[in-house]
């Protein structure tokens, strides 16, 4: 505990400060804890009122493996992703060389004092930590020491980027939902940190950490899978079945979490809900689709893997015309792939998902708001088109954590679709036929079972089947029916939510995205725009293909279509839905399992400009 | 066998049940299986059943998978819901559609294809979750629809035109279902599943033996599981065409019906035991996980 940075620089002076604009890595071990503590650190600058965001970089496996967490301050409010590290923390011997390697020149690093230091760098500041001394005096549980160690770094951080220590307390409190054993633990940790680097260290590194205001104002800190939970709890769902898969296990979890608070009956104390652990992800669609028949608003969460196994279930629903919801939290494929990085491959998949010619509803959330918002949408769509209807999120927007807009309680009324009563059957009698398009928009009327009524009867099934639901093999039954079927997508095209369109006067460029990608893109138009190329910017919402996404591709001399996958998705359906369109649209993908950044998505779209 | 081919017409019926309806009103559509088959018998057994006991068709749901015996539905219970799902995964859409609505009274129609080789997961796992429902598999231990091959209950050295011989041990529907803590399991044949069981108001599964006689005539019966088949194809089918792409008619085989449940679970299709396997003791206790 004597030896500390022998050849001091000066301390800065306030010009020479980096404050709120930098990046921190935090390099630990996989299952040590640190997640915590890296809670604790993201919220804290929330608190503080920097916009930040934070990637967790993991592994898939349970302990030992190395794990990162990047967390970026952006003074301007830019939340993507960005390359370069400033600050980092090393706490994994496995890769504390590298870890070191990677900090930009004029950075620093803080490591746990125990470990093999491979070089030194000139051009770096090293801040060691004595972790285990530290650690050793706190006189710990022997069980716990390894978790708290991690407070240690949140301890020095705190003191060097100068984090205002209340804000420190009240993320400990948050994180541990008040129980005030693990936040003195945790937060004695800290101060012992702090108070040891105060006491023992010259502050001499530039970048500092500064309450500020005027963007995290009425915004709350929250991950897309919450969200996309307390978007169905709010949106009447009733049954969530489920098979567990990286990275979507936290919708359910989180239903499971929340549901008890939101969705008791008041009079009987009894759920209004139910959560079914499914034995599969064909069981686990099978269910919702059970339910979506029997009148109930049913979804399932899953992966990549778990969509290829709905696969025939999914066909199943949309020929028989049941509701149902399926969320997508994308993660990278083919195959098992890597399951705890992100990725946007599964547009194409999802949109055809099933033999025949099928075709489907398709959301693309870009923000946790915007997940709560189309849970909602979701059911609506669902039964309204009676159909599956997919949300296609991803790892990076689905299980990290973003500064979001509150969410907005659903003004609207649940639509329910055209589901038949008593009192209708009574009147439509005989003429009732469950695949008749009775108002010319390709949508049939449907009735639950259960109806008491003795014409509310009719047969689902995936063979053939005319206007009646009865068994057919006609070749005008069957044609019949797709057709009506092609209508009915057609009709969801006026019903899906709009993209949004944000027009620069006289860009000759036009971007298209989706998803999470936004914040990559809008900091990539800021930076496109200082080199002297306004773009325009077009966020696809939903699958099929609206009007609007059609003149805007017919406006644009030159279209660059970005995307986290590797053939370009996105630009395959749009070049399919406006062919005459697909000589001057480029696509710009990257795959590589981390999600996009503002640089690479400029640099990309200027390399095909010049 | 003078009494097992001889119809013996119930004089019981009533004209009208509790619900003031005919038989006929139970009845679905036309039956497009092979004449004979005894999967028309349950079907016939189950509209039977649900007069009797006055059961409102439009509060029961019909669930079926793949298969012939997936198509009965169709057949029986006109005005009750029916859905028609995936090969194998009948129990999932029927575990969804009760927690949905828990006031309905469920049946799903299933085979040995469809429920024992292709679908043995979700069968373990409706059984393991207490599912209330009647839960029927029509084994004749041989894939009817796609024309003989062999199912996973088929008896071990048999022999199909096509197939050739089965190598593998048979799996026992039943004993699957008992292992998985089913609450009540039991064993009969098509032609004499009783009428005046409960079995729609309890969740239960019943296996029932129908024989194939399409499909698995041609050489040999196809799974002792399901009957004395041989005997019944002896019966039957005794030139024992080697062609699939002709089907032969038959008249339905007949059993005399028991009046009583003392004596249904003592009947027997093969000769020997109770084809009422067990009743276990496990308490029905249905709730959604999240409550």
């Amino acid at each position: 505990m004597s030896v500390l940075v022998k050849e001091a620089s000066p301390v800065p002076g306030e010009h020479e400060l980096r404050v709120n604009d930098f990046n921190i890595n935090v390099a630990t071990a996989n299952g040590s804890g640190s997640q915590t503590s890296n809670n604790i650190l993201i919220r804290t600058l929330f608190k503080m009122g920097i916009p930040v965001t934070g990637k967790n970089l993991f592994p898939s496996n349970i302990q030992g493996l190395p794990t990162w967490y990047t967390v970026r301050l952006s003074k301007d409010g830019y939340l993507a992703r960005r390359e370069g590290i400033e600050v980092v923390v090393c706490m994994n011997a496995a890769t504390v060389a590298e870890d070191m390697q990677n900090v930009m020149p004029g950075g620093i690093i803080l490591y746990d004092d125990s470990l093999p230091v491979a070089a030194r760098r000139k051009d770096v500041t090293y801040f060691p930590m004595p972790v285990k001394e530290l650690v050793k005096e706190a006189d710990l549980p022997f069980n716990l020491r390894d978790y708290v160690a991690n407070m240690v770094y949140v301890g020095f951080l705190a003191y060097l980027l100068e984090l205002d220590c209340d804000q420190v307390r009240a993320a400990l409190e948050w994180n541990f939902e008040g129980r005030p054993k693990p936040i003195a633990l945790n937060h004695d940790m800290v101060l012992s940190a702090y108070n040891w680097a105060a006491a023992n260290v010259i502050n001499n590194q530039p970048y500092r950490a500064r309450a500020m205001t005027g963007f995290n104002e009425d915004k709350i800190l929250v991950d897309g899978n919450t969200a996309a939970a307390l978007g169905a709890l709010y949106n009447g769902v009733n049954l969530v079945s489920w098979y567990p898969i990286t990275p979507s296990s936290s919708v359910a979890e989180a239903v499971i979490k929340y549901g008890p608070q939101l969705r008791r009956d008041p009079d009987t104390g009894k759920a209004t809900y139910a959560v079914v652990q499914a034995e599969d992800e064909l069981a686990a669609i099978g269910m919702a689709i059970g339910a979506g028949w029997a009148g109930a608003r049913a979804m399932t969460a899953t992966s990549g893997p778990g969509i290829s196994l709905m696969s025939e279930f999914v066909g199943l629903a949309y020929f028989t015309e049941t509701p149902t919801v399926i969320w997508d939290i994308q993660r990278m494929g083919p195959s098992t792939g890597l399951p705890t990085r992100t990725s946007q491959g599964d547009i194409l998949s999802v949109y055809y998902l099933s033999h025949g010619d099928t075709r489907h509803i398709v959301l693309f959330p870009a923000s946790p708001a915007e997940c709560f918002e189309f849970a909602g949408t979701a059911f609506d769509l669902a039964e309204r088109l009676q159909t599956p209807v997919f949300v296609l999120s991803d790892l990076d927007l689905g299980m990290n954590y973003w500064i979001s807009d509150k969410f907005e309680y659903p003004k609207k009324e649940m639509d329910r679709g055209k589901v038949l009563s008593v009192e209708d059957l009574d009147r439509w009698g005989a003429k009732w036929g469950r695949y008749l398009d009775v108002d010319n928009d390709g949508i049939p009327y449907r009735t639950l079972p259960g109806t008491p009524h003795k014409l509310a009867a009719y047969f689902a099934r995936g063979t053939g089947h005319n206007e009646y639901s009865g068994y057919s093999e006609r070749p005008e039954d069957w044609e019949n029916n797709l057709a009506r079927l092609t209508k009915k997508f057609d009709t969801a095209r006026e019903l899906v939510p709009p993209p949004i369109i944000e027009e620069v006067e006289g860009a000759e460029i036009g971007i298209i995205s989706l998803g999470s990608n936004d914040a990559a893109v809008q900091e990539a138009r800021d930076r496109l725009s200082a080199a002297g190329f306004a773009a325009s910017y077009l966020r696809v919402r939903a699958l099929p293909i609206t009007q609007s996404i059609r003149d805007f591709l017919a406006k644009y001399d030159r279209i660059y279509v970005v995307e986290n996958n590797f053939d370009g998705q996105l630009e395959k359906i749009l070049v399919n839905a406006h062919p005459s369109a697909a000589p001057k649209m480029e696509k710009v993908t990257k795959c590589d399992g981390l999600p996009l950044s503002a640089r690479w998505i400029t640099d990309s779209i200027l390399s095909h400009l010049a | 066998m003078d009494k097992a081919t001889k119809a013996v017409a119930p004089a019981r019926s009533p004209k009208t049940n509790s619900l003031g309806l005919e038989k006929n009103e139970y009845r679905g559509r036309p039956s497009t299986l092979c004449k004979g088959c005894g999967h028309d018998s349950i079907s016939q057994r189950i509209i039977n059943a649900t007069w009797e006991l006055g059961i409102d068709q439009t509060q029961v749901i019909k669930l079926s998978g793949i298969g012939c015996s997936s198509k009965t539905p169709t057949y029986f219970l006109g005005q009750s819901h029916g859905f028609n799902g995936v090969h194998g995964r009948m129990p999932s859409v029927a575990t969804g559609a009760v927690i949905a609505n828990r006031t309905l009274t469920a049946i799903g129609v299933s085979g040995d294809g469809d429920s024992v080789s292709i679908g043995i997961g979700q069968f373990k796992h409706v059984m393991r979750r207490n599912v209330p429902m009647t839960y029927i598999v029509e084994n004749n231990g041989v894939y009817g629809l796609t024309k003989g091959q062999f199912s996973a209950t088929a008896d071990q050295g048999q022999v199909l035109r096509h197939a050739g011989v089965n190598d593998l041990a048979p799996l026992d529907v039943c004993l699957e279902a008992l292992a998985t803590n089913a609450t009540f399991v039991a064993r009969s044949f098509a032609e004499a599943m009783p009428n005046r069981s409960k079995r729609y108001s309890k969740p239960r599964s019943t296996i029932a033996a129908s024989p194939c006689w399409t499909s698995s005539a041609p050489v040999s019966p196809s799974t002792t599981d399901s009957v004395d088949q041989e005997l019944c194809l002896r019966q039957r089918a005794p030139d024992l065409l080697q062609e699939l792409n002709f089907i032969p008619s038959y008249e339905e085989i007949e059993i005399d019906e028991y009046d009583d449940e003392a004596k249904s679970n003592c009947m027997t299709a093969r000769g020997s035991s109770s084809s009422w396997m067990r009743t276990t003791t496990r308490p029905i206790s249905w709730r959604p996980i999240a409550s």
